[in-house]
């Protein structure tokens, strides 16, 4: 074979050497990494099986085999990451993460049970935290019920009211006249300053709870729906008008569509600074809820629950945050299209 | 406010009567004069472009004219009516498109339909004026996905969905591209001719004023008052090299005190 016929095919190989190279390479790391993280878990369970507990915590054993199972679980994974499959594709993207959680969960148990290195009763084993969940869960599904609700009612009625209050703001001049002051003083106090006013001038400490909630949450949705209402482009105005709107046409087809995303950034603000006042409410009169659990455990010194209940506080407001986010991209969807012509 | 049901004859154009018409903006201190005793009568159909120099206040008579604005002083008729506030048979489209960023395309062509709740029947009518302006495939496109060309044509496609007597035009090329602007002065002429409005263009240039406008009326330095009133009877379509048009824009450029500048 002559040097230059040979030459395009040597360059074909010498090509095609560094895809399949970056491809293979990319397999056994991937399967690497999910052995690897198998292999954290399984020292998790060997932790906890191999030296008996300091002291009297439940679901050892369990956690054990729950994550002999996870670890299970990667090893397929890792099986599959090696055949080049992107079957359990989510769970080869978590590896790093798995490995990291294992090697602090081993860490954990043996730094608390094993060893009492934690101060105890301070900082329980995570198989302690797993038996409330296991064996307090009607008590905890009882406070998360009841913390969804306070919040739910309590958001709903603030970002509703606060939402009037801004459109009125943004809208009327009178209204503004009155309410602008109010707003001002009121507006930056921050709610758990009514706390005593409200439970003793409300019926119920939940019902104050609910109006401390709308209060916090109402603000910030006042503020910025009343910004985003005000600076709304004034042509938007006047193409509506010589178009034949009449003010309630503009008010909800352009005023407040206009202003949605800056509503928006205030339901966000409210939300965040909601949950505060759920808790606080929760732990100073409500007798029920996250909140209140958080603070009978601690009267009880079950260091253990209080961090469950942590946990699960921090998945709720977690939540609500994602599912703000869902329907904000789904309400202002047309900022998404980035197709352009 | 108008009636809803009002319904447009097309090829109808509104006539225009200003009387006197002077308008100040309340500034700190001194009041700012703006217009001064404007007379000015249009005719039915009527195509006419004010010219005038940068600031003069030819956008704020286009706002008296639509009814978004009063006048400090003087009197507007449209068809011996005055104006006394907005109507759907007036219609404006400004320099920048302002469509509805949360409204696609089509909804945004049918707002005036939707502001005058006569969309169930006349739904027919945004497809139409699409189609009119070359839009048809864009309907459920989102105005940020439009180039500025597409974007004022569908401004252009929203104002005439409502039939208007008076298309109020305010520099609505003045932010494109040259070559667009070309084809699109071309189009409006056309559609113009075709719906026999009647039309109020406000431009800075004065080859588009002498291509589109069967009248040209040249305004003063602030506070604007009318100069000249110049008739352009040249048939359509016009072109740009025509020696008749180069000498009135020769003419204009005069007027306007820049003789040396050709």
């Amino acid at each position: 074979m002559s040097l230059i016929s040979a030459l395009p095919a040597r360059a074909a190989t010498i090509a095609l050497r560094p895809a399949v190279a970056a491809a293979l390479d990319h397999r056994t790391r991937a399967a690497a990494l999910a052995f690897v993280a198998a292999a954290a878990w399984l020292l998790v369970a060997f932790v906890i099986l191999r030296w008996p507990d300091l002291g009297d915590w439940g679901r050892g054993p369990e956690l054990a085999w729950a994550s002999v199972a996870l670890a299970a679980i990667l090893i397929v994974s890792g099986a599959l990451a090696a055949t080049g499959s992107t079957r359990l594709g989510r769970l080869q993207r978590a590896t790093p993460w798995l490995i990291a959680l294992g090697l602090v969960f081993s860490a954990w148990e043996a730094g608390s049970a094993k060893l009492g290195w934690l101060a105890q009763p301070f900082f329980p084993p995570p198989h302690a935290i797993l038996e409330v969940f296991t064996d307090d869960w009607p008590k905890l599904g009882e406070s998360i019920v009841a913390s969804v609700k306070l919040e739910l009612l309590g958001f709903a009625l603030g970002a509703a009211v606060g939402f009037l209050v801004g459109v009125l703001l943004g809208r009327s001049r009178l209204f503004g006249y009155w309410v602008h002051p109010v707003l001002r003083l009121i507006g930056p106090l921050p709610a758990i300053a009514w706390l005593p006013i409200a439970f003793f001038a409300f019926p119920s400490s939940w019902s104050a709870s609910i109006f401390l909630i709308a209060l916090t949450t109402g603000f910030p949705v006042a503020v910025l729906t009343w910004s985003g209402v005000a600076s709304v482009n004034p042509a938007y105005y006047d193409i509506a008008r010589t178009l034949g709107a009449s003010r309630a046409f503009l008010v909800f087809k352009v005023a407040i569509p206009a202003a949605l995303p800056q509503v928006f950034v205030g339901l966000f603000m409210g939300l965040g600074a909601s949950f505060a006042v759920l808790v606080t409410a929760e732990m100073m009169g409500v007798k029920a809820g996250l909140g209140f659990y958080l603070q009978w455990a601690q009267g009880w010194a079950a260091y253990a629950n209080m961090y469950a209940a942590l946990i699960v506080m921090s998945l709720m407001c977690t939540s609500f945050v994602s599912i703000l986010f869902r329907v904000r991209d789904r309400v202002l969807s047309y900022q998404k299209a980035d197709l352009k012509w | 406010m108008v009636s809803a049901a009002v319904a447009f004859e097309a090829g109808a154009g509104s006539s225009l009567d200003l009387r006197g018409v002077s308008h100040r903006f309340a500034l700190e201190g001194a009041p700012l004069d703006v217009l001064d005793a404007i007379d000015l009568r249009v005719g039915a159909g009527e195509f006419v472009a004010l010219l005038g120099p940068s600031g003069c206040g030819k956008s704020t008579l286009l706002r008296l004219v639509a009814g978004l604005d009063p006048p400090s002083e003087g009197e507007l008729f449209a068809d011996g009516e005055p104006i006394a506030g907005p109507h759907p048979s007036r219609v404006v489209v400004l320099q920048d498109p302002t469509l509805y960023p949360w409204r696609t395309v089509s909804a945004n062509v049918a707002l005036g339909l939707e502001a005058r709740g006569v969309l169930r029947a006349q739904r027919a009518r945004v497809g139409e004026t699409l189609r009119l302006v070359g839009l048809s495939e864009f309907a459920n496109a989102w105005p940020h996905q439009l180039s500025g060309g597409m974007a004022q044509r569908v401004a252009l496609a929203r104002a005439l969905v409502n039939d208007p007597k008076l298309l109020i035009l305010d520099e609505p090329l003045g932010k494109l591209d040259s070559l667009t602007r070309l084809t699109m002065q071309g189009e409006i002429a056309s559609l113009w001719r075709r719906a026999g409005f009647t039309a109020l263009l406000v431009t800075h240039d004065i080859e588009e004023a002498l291509l589109m406008a069967t009248r040209i009326v040249v305004l003063s330095e602030r506070p604007a008052r009318i100069k000249a009133d110049i008739r352009v009877e040249k048939p359509y379509p016009r072109h740009r090299g025509d020696p008749e048009l180069v000498a009135r824009r020769h003419e204009i450029l005069g007027l306007l005190g820049f003789e040396s500048a050709w």
